[in-house]
């Protein structure tokens, strides 16, 4: 099992690069011009053929892209050093992300000053996905054809036909806005380690929107699944054993019925903590989602190009430990 | 270590006649197409100690009653009616508190592969022991351990202490299915039902599980009722033989008579459609036309008439019109067909035995 992570993860490497290198070429070769943006933004709009050059030629938007790209990899390895112009100097210490061209500020500790945010919203959103999901999913499986089963499946399949920034947004006006309910008054984030009951009621809206609108995908998975394990084989054993109905549910279906869940729910959270874009600009959540934004708005390429491979990378790792967790749930599974 | 008694199974010795008693049995599974009549009106029963082979084919009902018995048709989908006694307890509408108290324990099930009816995940041993402490509350972990070892050794599976640890996947076919057996008897049950215990394993495994089967019923001196549609399983297994069709019996005697001189042509049509290892290439099989009858709109009359090959020997339209009862054969007691035809020994020896055993044919002239 350890020769394969360590293949997944040499894979995992490759696929960084090409991301990466993408980014890279999409600044250089996109539709619009990067250092025109940037320029705009700090000439206060009176930005000069002359000082675009400026920019240009600061920026390395004149030098080659693969010049660049081998900088800012460099950086990545061996750390480097950056200039702004003619003057300032600043040390930029592996793994260098680069300096935002935004705000000067080295782009590797901003991430990590956004991290907690964006997790927070992760791991209560992915915790309400399970705790919601699959006890619903598993309750609809058990009642399957009643009317209880055909309301909650046709009314969690309205839910989710809803667009989920709609959704969030929505929440976010009744709950805050309209009915002005005083513990959902002050979404965003608020470190933990400040004032924990503060994070909590800030984070709570965002939950309460990514899990209400995510467990609705959790029950469906499980309900489906559920359904299909108690047709099988093994379940009508377990019954002939004289087992309880609850074991035969909770210990023997439920483990086999988890698997195909855990596997999207790994894939996702993966992709809640690489930022969630919605929830953190309808709920004001300095996050790495809403930075991801703002870069993207502002042509901050060093910004983008460590979202993007922020992203990938919690991508590739979700998809190394759901291979690890399903191999542990299922012996059959043997990783090579 | 110590052996508790399972927790309230009715002791066989106290109970008079045969230990599984069936009468009258239907099972039914509503629709929205109308119900579907899976089983009707079957009757059997059998004593501890000897063995009642069901053959038919698919779809004929056999499982359905089995699993009537073992009650693990789900209540809200399925309407049974009838009375099936096991050891002298009514376990038609049984709370399912108390049918579970049986189940696993006094009677048990084998089910054909194994290898879907063991759970992947669990190691075997926990299987096992799960079925024993269940039935056994002051068991500990560590009895029910040494329990499924104790079983694995008894149903032949070599060096049992470190299979007991495996998963059911790491088994060949014919040591999961004596796993599966060993699930079924490690509360020593009375009433033993086997569901195609051999189906999917090779000839030389089967006999080997057969063997197994039957040297723990002459152990355990349980009853057992066989599920096949292997009338070679039959012959080797059995005492007595009911043939179902279309969820009735339409035969039923002792597997000797039944094999040996049935009477009526589903009978017929099941012994005329086994290959004979011996025979040349040249010969060929007989199968029985058609298909087997659907349960939500079952044929007028007698189930088998749109596929008997016989029916145009009945006077009249009888076979189209009038359900023949299960009468006593001509020949011996016990053996009871259901059958309009009026000279079915005849026909057998003159029509059918030439067509499927010529040789038979000379010796008993």
């Amino acid at each position: 099992m350890f020769a394969y992570v360590v293949k997944r993860l040499l894979s995992g490497v490759v696929v960084l690069f090409l991301i990466s290198l993408s980014v890279f070429l999409l600044f250089w070769y996109g539709p619009s011009e990067p250092a025109q943006t940037i320029c705009d933004n700090d000439t206060s709009n009176r930005c000069t053929p002359a000082r675009l050059e400026v920019f240009r030629e600061n920026l390395g938007f004149n030098n080659p892209w693969y010049e660049e790209y081998g900088t800012f990899m460099k950086g990545v390895v061996a750390g480097r050093e950056i200039q702004f112009g003619s003057t300032t100097k600043f040390d930029c210490p592996a793994p260098c992300l680069g300096y935002s061209y935004r705000t000067k500020a080295p782009v590797f500790e901003e991430m990590k000053t956004r991290m907690p945010a964006t997790f927070s919203v992760a791991i209560g959103g992915a915790f309400l996905y399970l705790t919601l999901g699959v006890p619903i999913g598993v309750a609809a499986a058990r009642r399957r054809g009643t009317v209880a089963d055909k309301a909650l499946v046709s009314s969690f399949l309205v839910v989710s036909s809803i667009p989920y920034y709609l959704f969030a947004l929505l929440t976010w006006l009744f709950l805050t806005i309209s009915w002005e309910i005083p513990f959902f008054s002050e979404t965003g984030y608020f470190p933990i380690t400040e004032n924990p009951a503060k994070w909590f009621a800030g984070m709570a809206l965002a939950w309460f929107a990514l899990g209400a609108f995510g467990c609705t995908t959790y029950t469906r998975y499980s309900r489906g699944s559920m359904v299909e394990v108690l047709n099988e084989d093994y379940i009508r054993t377990a019954k002939a054993k004289g087992l309880r109905d609850n074991t035969v549910v909770y210990k023997h279906a439920l483990r086999s019925a988890l698997v195909p869940v855990i596997t999207i729910f790994g894939i996702e959270f993966g992709t809640l903590l690489a930022g969630t874009i919605f929830t953190e600009r309808i709920f004001n959540i300095d996050g790495i989602g809403l930075w991801a934004l703002q870069a993207v708005n502002q042509r901050d390429l060093p910004v983008v190009a460590a979202t993007a491979i922020f992203g990938a990378a919690v991508l590739i790792i979700s998809n190394i430990v759901v291979d690890v967790i399903y191999s542990v749930l299922d012996p059959r599974v043997r990783l090579s | 270590m110590t052996i508790t008694s399972p927790s309230s199974a009715p002791s066989p010795t106290d109970v008079d006649g045969p230990y599984l008693q069936v009468e009258d049995l239907t099972v039914s599974f509503p629709t929205e197409d109308g119900p579907v009549q899976a089983v009707k009106g079957l009757s059997y029963s059998v004593e501890l100690g000897k063995t009642l082979g069901i053959v038919g084919e698919s779809g004929s009902g056999k499982s359905v009653s089995s699993m009537a018995v073992m009650g693990l048709h789900d209540e809200k989908s399925s309407d049974i009616t009838g009375s099936i006694r096991v050891g002298g307890t009514e376990i038609v509408g049984l709370p399912d508190s108390r049918m579970r108290k049986l189940r696993g324990n006094s009677m048990a099930m084998i089910f054909q592969d194994a290898l879907a009816a063991l759970h992947p995940f669990y190691r075997v041993g926990d299987q096992l022991a799960e079925a024993y402490t269940m039935h056994h509350p002051k068991a500990s972990k560590r009895d029910g351990r040494r329990k499924a070892i104790e079983m694995l050794d008894r149903v032949g599976i070599p060096q049992p202490d470190r299979r007991v640890d495996d998963f059911a996947h790491q088994f060949s076919g014919g040591m999961r299915q004596r796993v599966m057996i060993a699930m079924g008897l490690i509360n020593d049950p009375s009433l033993l039902i086997a569901d195609e215990p051999t189906t999917a394993l090779d000839v030389t495994v089967q006999a080997q599980i057969l063997d197994l089967l039957q040297d723990l019923q002459r152990e355990f001196n349980s009853a057992v009722i066989i599920i096949t549609h292997d009338l070679g399983v039959i012959a080797e297994m059995a005492d007595e033989v009911l043939v179902m069709y279309a969820g009735r019996c339409v035969e039923f005697g002792t597997t000797k008579e039944i094999l040996t001189s049935p009477e009526m042509p589903y009978s017929w049509g099941l012994l005329s459609s086994i290959p004979e290892v011996g025979a040349s290439t040249d010969a060929r099989l007989i199968p029985i036309p058609g298909n087997p009858p659907s349960l939500l709109k079952p044929p007028s009359g007698c189930s088998f008439h749109p596929r008997c090959a016989h029916r145009d020997k009945v006077p009249g339209d009888l076979c189209f019109t009038e359900l023949p009862g299960l009468t006593p054969a001509s020949n011996r007691a016990g053996h009871l067909k259901r059958c309009h035809l009026s000279n079915p020994q005849e026909i057998y020896r003159t029509e059918v035995l030439p067509e499927i055993a010529p040789d038979l044919v000379e010796e008993t002239r």
